[in-house]
C-alpha cells in the first residue's frame, strides 16, 4: 500500500545513472501524493516556515505604520486587514502546523513505528490545513483583488460578533475567515486523532507510558486538548455562517442574538489553544535541555503530571478573556483564582527545568540558547500572566498594548523559540546535515535583542493607555518614541529571521555532514541514519527506560536501575 | 494587629515595585492617558493593587531568574571538565513537593488581595447623589445621555469633580446600538464594554478638575482608532452651568435661516437631532450645541469652521469609514450649513 509500489516515485540512491533518476515532476508528485510521516512532517514545516515569513512582513507593514503618529503607510482598512491576517496566520498557519510537523516528524521515531497509525489520513489533513491557508490567502485576490488588499478579512482574529454580521461585514471577507479555519480546523482534528492512536497503539517494545520520551508525552496531551478545543471553535464558525446566509440570529444583535455568545465560544477555544501551542513548544525544551546539559530530565513523574493539570486546568480560565463584559464579581473572582492555578504547574515545570540545568555541564549550542531564551521569556511572561489574573488590573490592561505584549511573550518569546530550537536541532535528522552554527548564533541573539526591544517595550505602551488594533495614535499621548522603539526592534528580528531564512535553505547542500546522533542525545530516533530510512526502524526496537541510547552507551549505569 | 504589620512590610517592600512601575511616567507627557497616574477612586485601588502584584511577581522573577542565572554561569561545560558524564540526577520528592506548595501559598495570599478589589469596586453602593449618565457606543462615536437633565451630547463626557465636603460621583450605564466597544478612562477607571442588548455598568469620582483623555478599546470597525473619548471633569459650578446650557434647545438665529434650510432640507437632519427644530435623527451625533464640543468626528480634528467645513464636505479627509456620507453640497451651501452649525453653542 505504500506510495513507493508507484513507478513514478521510487526512491533512488544517486549511483543510480541520471538517466534512471527521477525528474523533478516525479519528485513533486512523490511529494503530493505522500503517505510518508516524515515527508508530511517536513511538508508541514515547509509550509508554516512560508507563512511565518508572510506573517513576520505583515507585522512588519503593521510596525512601519506605527512608527510614527498619524503615518499614512496604510490606510485603516488595509491595516485593519493586516493585523487581521497576521494574527489569523500565526496562530492557524505557523503555530500550530508547526508543532504538528513536529509531531508527525518526530513521534513515530520516538516512539520506534514504521508510520503514524493513519497515514492516509495524515496526508488528508496536512492538504486540509494546507488548503485552509491558501483559502484565506486567496482571500488578497478574491473581490476587488490586491488593490487595497481584495476581500482579506479585517475584523480581528477574535472576529467578535457582531462585527461579523452581515449588517457590518457585508462581502466575502468574513466568510473566507471562517471557511479557511473550518477547513484547517477539520485538518487540525484529523492529525490529533492521529497522534493519539498513534501513540496509544504503536509504541515499541517495553515503552511504557511512563518511559516515553516527554517530547512524545506532551504531544499525546496537546492532542487531546486540541480535541476538545477546536470543536467549540469550528460550532461558532458554522453558527456564524448560518447568520449570514441562512437567517440565523445567534450572534445577531440587532434581531435578538448575543455578542456575548461569540465570545464565550470563541475564548473557550482561544485559551485552551494557547496550551496547545506552548505545550508542544514545552515538549521541545524537554528534549533539547536535557541532552545539552547532559542531564536526565529532573522530576519526569511531576513533568508528566503537571502537562495533565495544565490540560484540564487551562479548560477553565477562558472567561480571563472577559474580565470586562460585564460579568459579576463573582465569576471575575471564579476566573482569577483559577487563571492564577495555571501558575501552579506551570510554575513546577520552570524549577525542574533549573533543577535538571543544575549540575550539569551545559553546551551553549544554537538550540540550547533558544531554549535558554525561552527559559528566560516564560518566566517572564507567566509572571505578566500573573498580572492580567488579576481581574481589577486586567480592566486597565486588557485590550492594551500591556497585552499584546504579554502573549507576544508566550508566542515569540516561548513558542517560536522552541520551534527554533526544535529546528536547529532536528534539522541534522530530517536533512542528515547540520546547520551553521555561526549563523545560528547571529539568528539568535539579534533575534533576541530585536525582541526584547520590541515586546518589553510594548508592556509600557500599555501601561500608558495604548489600546491594541489601533491603526494610528495621537501625537499628544506620549506615546511616539516608545512606538519608534518598538518598530526598530521589530526591524531587527526581521533581519534575523532572514538569516534563519538563508541558513535553513542553503545548508541543507552546504552543511556539515551530521551523522547519525549529532547531538549525542538518548531518544530513538538518533539511532537511524539520517535522514530515516523510509521504514524508519529494520527491527522493531525494544526500549528499557526513558533514555535508550543513554543504556547503550553507558551499558555500565543504566537508566532503568533508577527510574521510578 | 498583625495584618497590619505584615501590610506596612508589604507597603515597604512595594516602594520598588512603585518606582519601576512608575519610571515609564518619566517619557509621558501631561495628556498621556495613563494608568499610572490615577485619579478616581476605582483607578486608585487598581493602581495600588497593581503595586502590591508587581512587587510579589518581581520578587518571584528575582529569585526564579536569579537561579537560572546561576545555573547558567556555573555549570557551563568547561575545557578541563573531566571525561564523561555529569552525575545524573532524576528526581526529588521533597523538593518538588516544596516548589508545588510555596506557589499555591502565593495564589492564595494574590488572591484574597484581588478578590477584595473586585468586590470593592465592583459592588461598591450606588450613592444617592450619583450623577447617571447612559452611554451609547455607535461606530465610532459615543454617545452620552444625562436623563435626569434631559441633555444628550457626544464624544465628549461633563461630570462634575468630587471633593470631601461635596462627594460627587459618576455612574455609567453602558450600552451599544451596533457592534462591542469599550470606554476606557485610564486615568478615571478600568475599561468596560459596550454591548448590544446588553446593559454594563461602571462608576468613577474623579477629584481633580481637569481634561481626561480615552479612546474605545475594543476593536469597532475600520474607524476604531479614532473613536476618541474626552472627559471634563468639572468644578460642581462649571458643571451646572454646562449642563443648564446643555438644556436650552439651539437658538434660532435669523442670519443662517438659509443654513439651517440646507440643513433640513438635505438628508442631515435624518441623522442628527438639533432639538427645538425639525430635526430629530439619531444616527448620528446630537448637534445642539455642537459648537461647546472642542472635537468634531469623535476627536478626530479640531472644532475650526474650516475643518467643519471641509467634514461636511468629505467626512474621509479626516476619518474614512465614518458613517456619515459626503452629502455632494455646492460651496455655497457648505458655507450656509457652517454659518449655521456654528451658531449652535
Amino acid at each position: 500500500m505504500s506510495v513507493y509500489t508507484l513507478p513514478v516515485s521510487q526512491v533512488t540512491d544517486p549511483s543510480t545513472p541520471a538517466s534512471e533518476r527521477s525528474t523533478f515532476l516525479e519528485k513533486l508528485h512523490g511529494w503530493v501524493v505522500t503517505v510518508d510521516h516524515k515527508r508530511l512532517g517536513i511538508l508541514y514545516i515547509l509550509y508554516s516556515t512560508f507563512f511565518l515569513l508572510v506573517a513576520g512582513a505583515e507585522a512588519l507593514l503593521i510596525r512601519i505604520q506605527l512608527a510614527y503618529p498619524h503615518n499614512h503607510v496604510l490606510s485603516a482598512q488595509v491595516y485593519n486587514r493586516f493585523f487581521t491576517m497576521h494574527g489569523t496566520t500565526m496562530v492557524f498557519m505557523v503555530g500550530m502546523p508547526f508543532l504538528f510537523g513536529f509531531a508527525n516528524y518526530i513521534v513515530p521515531l520516538q516512539i520506534g513505528a514504521r508510520d503514524m497509525a493513519f497515514p492516509r489520513l495524515n496526508a488528508f489533513s496536512f492538504w486540509l490545513t494546507a488548503f485552509g491557508g491558501f483559502l484565506l490567502y486567496y482571500s488578497f485576490l478574491g473581490g476587488a483583488g490586491l488593490y487595497g488588499v481584495g476581500n482579506a478579512p479585517d475584523v480581528g482574529w477574535f472576529a467578535y460578533a457582531p462585527l461579523t454580521e452581515r449588517s457590518f461585514s457585508p462581502g466575502h471577507a468574513t466568510d473566507y475567515w471562517a471557511l479557511a479555519l473550518i477547513v484547517s480546523g477539520f485538518g487540525t482534528l484529523g492529525t490529533a486523532i492521529n497522534i493519539i492512536a498513534t501513540i496509544v497503539s504503536m509504541r515499541c517494545k517495553g515503552m511504557t507510558l511512563m518511559r516515553m520520551p516527554l517530547f512524545t508525552w506532551l504531544l499525546l496531551v496537546v492532542s487531546m486538548l486540541t480535541l476538545v478545543t477546536i470543536t467549540p471553535l469550528t460550532a461558532a464558525q458554522f453558527m456564524l455562517l448560518i447568520d449570514r446566509y441562512l437567517g440565523g440570529h445567534f450572534f445577531d444583535t440587532q434581531a435578538g442574538g448575543s455578542s456575548l455568545i461569540w465570545i464565550h465560544f470563541f475564548w473557550i477555544f482561544g485559551h485552551p489553544e494557547v496550551y496547545v501551542l506552548v505545550l508542544p513548544a514545552f515538549a521541545i525544551a524537554n528534549e533539547i535541555i536535557p541532552v545539552f546539559c547532559r542531564k536526565a530530565i529532573f522530576g519526569y513523574p511531576a513533568m508528566v503530571a503537571a502537562s495533565i493539570c495544565i490540560m484540564f486546568v487551562s479548560l477553565s480560565v477562558w472567561a480571563h478573556h472577559m474580565f470586562t463584559v460585564g460579568m459579576t464579581s463573582v465569576s471575575n473572582a471564579f476566573f482569577t483564582l483559577s487563571t492564577m492555578l495555571v501558575g501552579v504547574p506551570t510554575g513546577i515545570k520552570i524549577f525542574n527545568w533549573i533543577a535538571t540545568l543544575w549540575g550539569g555541564r551545559i553546551r551553549f549550542t544554537t538550540p540550547m540558547l533558544f531554549c535558554i531564551g525561552f527559559l528566560f521569556q516564560f518566566l517572564i511572561a507567566g509572571l505578566t500572566g500573573i498580572m492580567l489574573s488579576v481581574s481589577p488590573w486586567d480592566w486597565q490592561l486588557h485590550n492594551s498594548y500591556f497585552v499584546i505584549a504579554h502573549f507576544h511573550y508566550v508566542l515569540v518569546g516561548a513558542i517560536v523559540f522552541c520551534i527554533f530550537a526544535g529546528i536547529y536541532y532536528w534539522y541534522p535528522k530530517a536533512t542528515g546535515r547540520l546547520m551553521n552554527e555561526t549563523l545560528g548564533k547571529w539568528h539568535f541573539w539579534l533575534f533576541t535583542i530585536g525582541f526584547h526591544i520590541t515586546f518589553d517595550t510594548m508592556h509600557f505602551l500599555g501601561l500608558l493607555g495604548m489600546p491594541r488594533s489601533i491603526y494610528t495614535y495621537q501625537p499628544d499621548r506620549g506615546w511616539n518614541f516608545l512606538n519608534l522603539v518598538v518598530s526598530v526592534g521589530g526591524l531587527i528580528q526581521g533581519i534575523a529571521v532572514l538569516i534563519f531564512a538563508y541558513n535553513f535553505i542553503v545548508f541543507y547542500w552546504r552543511g556539515e555532514v551530521a551523522g547519525d546522533d549529532p547531538w549525542d542525545a538518548w531518544t530513538l530516533e538518533w539511532t537511524i541514519s539520517s535522514p530515516p530510512p523510509v521504514y524508519n526502524f529494520e527491527e522493531e526496537p525494544e526500549v528499557h527506560s526513558r533514555r535508550p541510547l543513554w543504556d547503550l552507551k553507558h551499558p555500565d549505569d543504566p537508566d532503568w536501575e533508577y527510574e521510578s | 494587629m498583625e495584618t497590619r504589620n505584615v501590610q506596612r512590610l508589604i507597603r515597604r517592600s512595594s516602594a520598588g515595585a512603585w518606582l519601576l512601575l512608575t519610571s515609564p511616567m518619566l517619557i509621558a507627557q501631561g495628556t498621556t492617558p495613563s494608568t499610572l497616574a490615577p485619579a478616581s477612586t476605582p483607578a486608585h485601588q487598581i493602581f495600588d493593587l497593581s503595586v502590591f502584584v508587581v512587587a510579589i511577581t518581581g520578587g518571584i522573577f528575582l529569585v526564579v531568574g536569579g537561579l537560572l542565572a546561576v545555573a547558567l554561569y556555573r555549570f557551563r561545560a568547561r575545557k578541563n571538565d573531566s571525561r564523561g558524564e555529569p552525575a545524573q540526577i532524576y528526581g526529588s520528592t521533597q523538593i518538588e513537593l516544596a516548589w508545588t506548595v510555596i506557589p499555591i501559598l502565593i495564589v492564595v495570599v494574590l488572591f484574597l488581595t484581588t478578590a477584595r478589589i473586585i468586590f470593592a469596586i465592583q459592588d461598591a453602593p450606588k450613592p444617592k447623589t450619583a450623577l447617571d449618565v447612559t452611554v451609547v457606543g455607535h461606530q465610532f462615536w459615543w454617545e452620552f445621555r444625562y436623563p435626569k437633565y434631559g441633555v444628550v451630547t457626544a464624544n465628549e463626557l461633563h461630570i462634575p469633580a468630587s471633593s470631601e465636603a461635596a462627594p460627587a460621583a459618576t455612574f455609567l450605564k453602558l450600552t451599544s446600538a451596533d457592534v462591542n466597544h469599550s470606554l476606557w478612562i485610564p486615568q478615571l477607571a478600568g475599561k468596560t464594554d459596550l454591548i448590544a442588548n446588553h446593559v454594563n455598568t461602571m462608576w468613577m469620582d474623579p477629584q481633580k478638575p481637569g481634561l481626561y483623555l480615552g479612546q474605545c478599546a475594543q476593536f469597532c470597525g475600520s474607524q476604531h482608532a479614532m473613536m476618541l473619548l474626552r472627559v471634563y471633569v468639572d468644578t460642581p459650578e462649571q458643571f451646572n452651568t454646562w449642563i443648564r446650557n446643555q438644556q436650552h434647545p439651539a437658538p434660532q438665529d435669523s442670519v443662517v435661516e438659509t443654513g439651517r434650510t440646507v440643513f433640513e432640507r438635505q438628508a442631515c437632519m435624518n441623522c442628527h437631532t438639533v432639538s427645538g427644530t425639525a430635526a430629530t435623527g439619531r444616527f448620528g451625533p446630537d448637534l445642539t450645541h455642537l459648537m461647546s464640543r472642542a472635537t468634531l468626528a469623535s476627536g478626530a480634528t479640531d472644532n475650526t469652521p474650516a475643518n467643519l467645513r471641509q467634514w461636511i464636505k468629505s467626512p474621509d479627509t479626516f476619518k474614512r469609514g465614518a458613517l456619515m456620507p459626503a452629502m455632494q453640497l455646492t460651496d455655497e451651501q457648505l458655507d450656509q450649513v457652517t454659518a449655521y452649525l456654528e451658531t449652535l453653542k
